[in-house]
């Protein structure tokens, strides 16, 4: 009898994955330090420390600091959001260029939003986070089923092109609104470009079900996206339900979506660049994939958010804005990288 | 016409020259066509609108009387508007057409593959962050426009150049750029939405005047070298060794080509902004009127100033609210995108 070795992970994938999650973790501390110490309004360490463990209502200085609490907080929760459903949506559509972005799914949740509130008056965020849901679902049905029509199905070219037809429409359609509601424009403005301005815990207490709910479903959905990869008939002969499992993912991205937008607007290339950084750490496994791109996705989106507040002193940078900067670049790689017949 | 051709057996020649004559009517007809919907837009946008007047008196106006109250609305609002709405409009659909034949790619025009945004880019931060106006703007507008054309031809390329990655390299370039327009906008002051519309997807409000010769003279120099080009572009679309066999040197028509293209595109859009799918919509359009029957670039044009023109008289008052010309022309554009993307085969699609 000859002995069969299992393929497990080699040992230099488990060095690698092991060296990910201590520069993860340690990318995160210092992202949340450098969120609290920086901002626009520059305030000494002395006081960044006094104000997060001793604050003195009358300090200036204080309240900066504490008003960066929230900021941060939801800066995680909502990069972890977009780097997790960036990596959903990879191994669903098996499309490198797959992100919440790109595909329009949160613009199509700004959009619905921005209509909820102007058309039936509501301005909650347990009320709308149902909008952005609804619209996120349409958004990314709308996408898929245009990007698979046609000869050759489902190609990342289609999948960009439709995604960038439906973002077309939904910023028109914001751009519309908030020009006939001129005087609450600077309330929606973060709509347009998305934006941690506006964070606040209580609203992130609310809608945090359905961002945990996301979590579970699209990790609970990683083994079946891994079967995904083989494709679709491998998948159904390993005994995978094809179906569900895109089912499955397209739930789970909706609500990871919906949410990140209800709280920050819409902001893209988060989840297209840390699902790639986090495979290129860990390996094609999306149970690993994911979790990692979520990590990923926090750091990003606070050190985007701190650059912002520093690159542009007085004013800030929306943290849409600068993860364009960041990703964009990477989009463009990942682009060069792919054969002509990928694309 | 063809059961004529079929049941009198003529010479070849015979059968060519009928086709030929045939395609020449067909273009001129669309031709005559486009020009006569765009003057009947012109005189609907100059009567009608928040104020309606009587067509004697538009043309007593036009024809340089001072009516008190009435001058100024005709000429100053509505008048300067049409001039700088056609002449974009019609820079737009040519600028828009150069690269979509050139490429053979529908998808491959400037507005998406982010050269528009480039020109938008130059031209939102030189007059917010450095106040310049004027020739200075346009100036740095096509500078910038032919810098981001080089540097999407050249991430595109990889052992050639490929329609999909070169549309895909542009949008990520056309991420980057809208960026910047939205950092010029936030640091210049505060984020002005009008004129964020303006720079994201174009918009005529801002449209004097004084703005008509900015427009004017670069458009009236580039256009007629650009005709000139795209008549020996047809060649082009056969390949290249066909092309030089004609005496055509391909190399030098196509860089002639871009840089008008760019050029137009760019001077455009440090008027009015990059409005949005005009480039993209103009030329197939054009393509699906003329049916091969020559005359595209101008066809494209015109078709293109018409769109715009129509766009805005519907913007300002056919929407309740008083809409810049990108809101509308995005509005059209994209179902347009969809349409084309689910005909579209893996080379992107021809026009």
């Amino acid at each position: 009898v000859t002995s069969v070795t299992v393929a497990g992970p080699d040992r230099s994938l488990r060095r690698r994955r092991a060296i990910g999650l201590t520069v993860c973790v340690a990318a995160l501390v210092a992202a949340v330090v450098l969120s609290l110490a920086l901002g626009a309004r520059p305030v000494p360490w002395a006081d960044v420390i006094a104000g997060l463990f001793d604050p003195d209502p009358g300090e200036i200085a204080h309240a900066a600091v504490r008003q960066r609490i929230p900021r941060t907080i939801v800066g995680l929760v909502v990069g972890a959001a977009l780097g997790l459903a960036g990596g959903v949506m990879q191994g669903v559509t098996r499309n490198p260029l797959a992100d919440p972005g790109i595909l329009g799914v949160n613009a199509g949740a700004a959009m619905a939003t921005v209509v909820a509130i102007a058309l039936l008056g509501i301005d909650h965020v347990t009320q709308y986070v149902w909008f952005a849901f609804l619209g996120a679902g349409l958004a990314a049905m709308a996408v898929y089923v245009i990007g698979s029509l046609g000869r050759e199905g489902a190609t990342p070219l289609k999948l960009a092109l439709a995604g960038a037809a439906i973002s077309a429409v939904a910023s028109a359609t914001i751009s519309m609104i908030l020009l006939t509601r001129i005087d609450v424009l600077n309330v929606f403005r973060f709509w347009q470009l998305g934006s941690l301005g506006r964070a606040d815990l209580s609203q992130l207490a609310l809608v945090s079900p359905f961002f945990l709910v996301g979590c579970i479903v699209g990790i609970a959905s990683a083994r079946g996206m891994d079967a995904l990869a083989l494709g679709d008939d491998m998948a159904a002969g390993l005994g995978m339900r094809v179906n569900w499992i895109r089912i499955a993912g397209a739930v789970a991205a909706v609500l990871l979506c919906g949410t990140a937008t209800a709280l920050a607007g819409p902001i893209g290339f988060v989840g297209l660049t840390m699902a790639h950084l986090a495979r290129m750490v860990t390996g094609p496994n999306y149970r690993w994939i994911l979790p990692y791109a979520a990590g990923f996705g926090a750091v990003l989106l606070v050190v985007a958010d701190v650059a912002g507040r520093v690159v542009a002193r007085p004013e800030m940078l929306d943290v849409g804005i600068m993860t364009a900067f960041i990703g964009a670049p990477v989009f463009i790689a990942i682009v060069r990288r792919q054969k002509v017949r990928e694309l | 016409v063809s059961t004529a051709v079929s049941a009198k057996p003529a010479l070849p020649g015979a059968v060519v020259a009928v086709g030929r004559r045939r395609r020449r009517h067909r273009q001129l007809t669309v031709i005559a066509l486009l020009v006569l919907a765009l003057l009947l837009a012109w005189a609907v946008t100059l009567t009608l609108g928040e104020r309606t007047f009587a067509p004697a008196v538009v043309w007593r106006v036009l024809g340089g009387e001072d009516i008190p109250g009435v001058s100024f609305t005709i000429f100053d609002v509505r008048l300067s508007k049409l001039i700088i709405g056609t002449l974009a409009g019609f820079a737009f659909g040519l600028g828009g057409v150069i690269f979509q034949t050139m490429l053979r790619n529908a998808l491959a025009s400037p507005d998406i593959i982010g050269i528009s945004s480039g020109a938008s880019a130059a031209a939102v931060v030189s007059i917010t962050m450095f106040g310049l106006r004027g020739r200075a703007v346009a100036t740095l507008a096509v500078v910038a426009g032919l810098a981001v054309a080089c540097v999407v031809y050249l991430l595109a390329w990889r052992q050639g150049i490929h329609g999909s990655r070169l549309v895909l390299v542009g949008i990520g370039m056309g991420a980057i750029l809208n960026g910047v327009v939205s950092w010029a906008l936030t640091r210049g002051h505060q984020y002005a939405i009008a004129e964020a519309m303006r720079w994201l997807t174009g918009s005529l409000n801002s449209s004097f005047m004084e703005g008509v010769p900015s427009l004017l003279v670069p458009v009236a120099a580039i256009a007629p070298i650009a005709l000139w080009l795209g008549s020996r572009l047809k060649a082009l679309t056969l390949g290249d060794d066909l092309s030089f066999s004609l005496g055509i040197s391909p190399g030098r028509v196509r860089l002639g080509l871009i840089v008008t293209g760019v050029g137009l595109v760019s001077v455009a859009t440090a008027v009015t902004g990059p409005i949005a799918f005009v480039s993209f919509l103009a030329g197939p359009i054009a393509f699906r009127l003329l049916r091969n029957s020559g005359g595209l670039l101008v066809a494209s044009g015109l078709f293109g100033a018409l769109l715009v023109v129509v766009a805005e008289f519907v913007g300002q008052n056919l929407l309740g609210t008083r809409f810049p010309v990108g809101i509308v022309t995005a509005m059209m554009g994209a179902p347009y995108l969809v349409f084309l993307l689910i005909r579209a085969n893996r080379n992107g699609t021809a026009l």
